[in-house]
């Protein structure tokens, strides 16, 4: 029983969770820690308010509808995060999710007003545009040796300015927002809208689950996806065993452009938001994805739960008293914990160090003679102190056959 | 026309610095990915001693403006140093956490400190009057004590990059830091010096880039991209100084373009909606990025983690 106990504790998707709730607790702490030195007095009722977020009403109706409407929102958003995570897969950090997103709102927004498309054609233009922009950083990177980050940045700015071009034209008359979505081209909900309480709720809320599976699939189960990923861990080694390294960074872009423009189609084709033609600055989704991304684990299925309770949380950002707190307090508190993601690999490494730390004073007391070989082993050869455990987390300091030596 | 060389100055002065930050940065081995970020924070704190002090005299406006918001990037790079040097973590991560941070953080405190003096708080932050200390007007042209103050930091860097012994071993340790180690070069120590470099380098040009053509600042909007532009000079620079100060000044010339083509008679003739000119700045680097990036030369240990054991 205490062995299958310790190998749970091993398994990486466990030690993925506890790192990530590890960082969602400390980015609490510190966000209260700042609230409380902006305003002692309210910080308490803030912390409270924007983790309660809407569940504060009492009428239960109330609350399923505003449920629905936070997992209507999570959908761009855990769309974004799959595209930030399939490239990382692959070695590229895709910051060109924002763009990709922006641009495909203009072109589900634009295909939906301008020509009356059928939703599911707005939808697929916009993929495809996502698509073929995500396909330029590609051919940078591949061909021209461009960093991503940084053509994907630029990138970002310029689909803000041409989204902005294109949707003036079918904006309203007297305010700089863009006209309502035409009914023929609105997601259908086929009876989700009544199910669950808001009229905003569609298709996209399962679809974007099917989506989620698939890419999951994709990467861990196809040859396609593990040649993707053999890309990203070693160019030059996946280029000897035969694979076309350079079509493989394309094509990953590609697709991770692709899931950020559907995911605008399937978020703004339920008229739930007007876009703003004078938008300064690019939509924070795309940026807010990569923390969806990493909160859950680098795991598709992982990534719908941090989605939604990213969007919880910004959800409860409305509800902290505004006169006191601004509402980016949400914003400060994913920052907080994205910056903390960055040490899950540490933090993972500390969990294994502690866990071959145990192991050893156990296998020391249950008798080294018992299984001479791994016991000797493991006091002549402690895992050390500092560098080389903290390089390698994911191979525990500890050999499979360790676990045998407590009997 | 003198607007427009005004303009270029300006925005060259913000690039060559925030660029000369990326440099030493990389040449030390660790990609500053949060340059956006530490320009953010570089910019909050001279704004708020602005604030704090409507009153003083201009010489000492200018240099506690400059050394606070020298201060305020050096502490906030150390998020990205702690992180990447200590902890081996991902750079490209860390300092995107580090653009989303600063922007956050600058628009919370700055809301925080607005909400004292009006219900519905606002993120901007003024300073017409401050604003006067730093500018000597001759005739039409507004000479900004920052250009100076950035050609004396173009030089230093030039000196300390390639004429110090300093230089050389930050350099070392970008390139091969086993081999630097070897020597006796502390790699951890001067990787530390680098993203400080930068921090300085990055929070200075913040300052400069939100006074370069307003005197009031929005701070949920962040520094537009401006440390990405920065980072694409450095690279169209090839990481050296010289050349950085010269792409900058080309692509100050399209940044200063969008700024002013209002003014610009001939180019207003031709009639062409604003948002292209904004777009004009990244359509233009992104384009140089994809001829020059070829050939570049970047550090050969940049983004990868010091590892004694690795050979």
């Amino acid at each position: 029983m205490n062995n299958k106990r310790r190998s749970l504790v091993k398994n990486n998707a466990f030690q993925s969770i506890v790192a990530s709730l590890i960082c969602i607790v400390l980015g609490l702490v510190l966000g209260f820690i700042v609230l409380l030195i902006i305003k002692p007095s309210g910080a308490v009722g803030g912390i409270t308010a924007l983790l309660r977020s809407y569940f504060k009403y009492q009428d239960a109706k109330h609350v399923l509808e505003l449920f629905t409407q936070t997992m209507v929102k999570a959908v761009p958003l855990i769309m974004c995060s799959l595209s930030i995570l399939f490239c990382y897969k692959v070695g590229l950090f895709n910051i060109g999710a924002a763009g990709q997103y922006c641009i495909g709102i203009g072109i589900a927004i634009y295909a939906a007003i301008a020509w009356k498309l059928p939703w599911w054609l707005c939808m697929l233009m916009a993929l495809a545009g996502g698509a073929i922009l995500g396909c330029i950083v590609g051919l940078l990177k591949a061909y021209r040796n461009v960093n991503e980050v940084i053509s994907g940045i630029m990138l970002n700015w310029m689909s803000l300015y041409v989204v902005n071009i294109m949707l003036k034209t079918v904006k309203q008359p007297n305010i700089s927002e863009t006209r309502n979505i035409p009914f023929n081209s609105r997601i259908p909900s086929l009876g989700l809208d009544k199910l669950l309480g808001n009229k905003y709720a569609s298709i996209a809320i399962p679809l974007v689950i099917v989506i989620a599976v698939g890419i999951y699939i994709l990467l861990e189960k196809t040859r396609f996806g593990y040649e993707l990923k053999a890309t990203g861990f070693n160019k030059h080694a996946a280029k000897y065993a035969g694979m076309a390294e350079k079509r493989n960074i394309i094509v990953t872009l590609a697709i991770g452009g692709a899931l950020a423009g559907l995911g605008a189609a399937m978020f703004y084709l339920t008229n739930f938001q007007h876009w703003e033609t004078e938008a300064a600055t690019v939509p924070a989704m795309g940026f807010n994805g990569i923390a969806a991304a990493f909160l859950g684990g680098l795991n598709p299925i992982g990534c719908i739960f941090s989605s939604f309770f990213i969007q919880h949380i910004t959800e409860g950002g409305a509800y902290i008293d505004n006169m006191t707190y601004a509402p980016q307090m949400s914003d400060l508190i994913f920052a907080i914990i994205i910056y903390l993601c960055s040490f899950v690999l540490f933090i993972k490494s500390v969990m294994n160090r502690s866990m071959a730390k145990n192991e050893k004073k156990r296998a020391a007391l249950a008798g080294i003679d018992s299984v001479p070989g791994t016991g000797a082993a493991l006091v002549a050869d402690p895992p050390s102190d500092q560098d080389a455990s903290a390089d390698e987390p994911e191979t525990p300091p500890l050999s499979e056959d360790g676990k045998g030596g407590d009997e | 026309m003198l607007l427009l060389l005004q303009y270029t100055l300006i925005y060259a002065s913000v690039l060559i610095l925030v660029a000369l930050g990326g440099c030493f940065s990389e040449h030390s081995g660790v990609i500053n990915l949060g340059l956006e970020g530490t320009m953010i924070i570089g910019a909050l704190g001279g704004a708020l001693t602005m604030n704090l002090m409507p009153n003083a005299p201009a010489p000492l406006m200018v240099i506690m403006v400059i050394l606070i918001s020298m201060a305020s990037g050096l502490v906030y790079s150390l998020l990205l140093a702690v992180a990447s040097i200590n902890f081996k973590a991902d750079q490209t991560l860390v300092g995107t956490a580090m653009n989303m941070l600063a922007l956050a953080a600058a628009t919370v405190i700055v809301k925080a400190i607005n909400a004292a003096a009006s219900s519905k708080p606002s993120a901007t932050l003024t300073y017409v009057a401050q604003k006067e200390s730093f500018i000597v007007r001759m005739g039409n042209f507004d000479f900004n004590w920052f250009m100076p103050v950035t050609l004396i930091l173009l030089i230093a860097a030039y000196i300390l990059l390639y004429k110090t012994k300093f230089g050389l071993r930050l350099m070392a340790c970008g390139e091969h830091p086993q081999a630097a180690a070897s020597v006796g070069i502390s790699v951890f120590k001067m990787r530390y010096a680098g993203v400080m470099i930068s921090g300085v380098l990055g929070g200075l040009g913040g300052i400069v880039y939100i006074m370069s053509g307003v005197s009031e600042w929005k701070f949920d909007y962040g520094v537009a991209g401006f440390g990405f532009l920065a980072l694409a000079v450095m690279i169209f620079g090839q990481w050296k100084p010289h050349r950085i100060a010269l792409s900058a000044l080309l692509f100050g010339l399209f940044r200063a373009l969008s700024q002013v083509h209002s003014s610009l008679n001939f180019i207003e003739a031709l009639n062409i909606p604003a948002e292209l000119y904004n777009m004009l700045p990244y359509i233009i680097s992104l384009v140089v990025l994809a001829l020059t990036s070829k050939k570049s030369r970047a550090p050969k240990a940049e983004g990868i983690p010091y590892d004694k054991g690795m050979r």
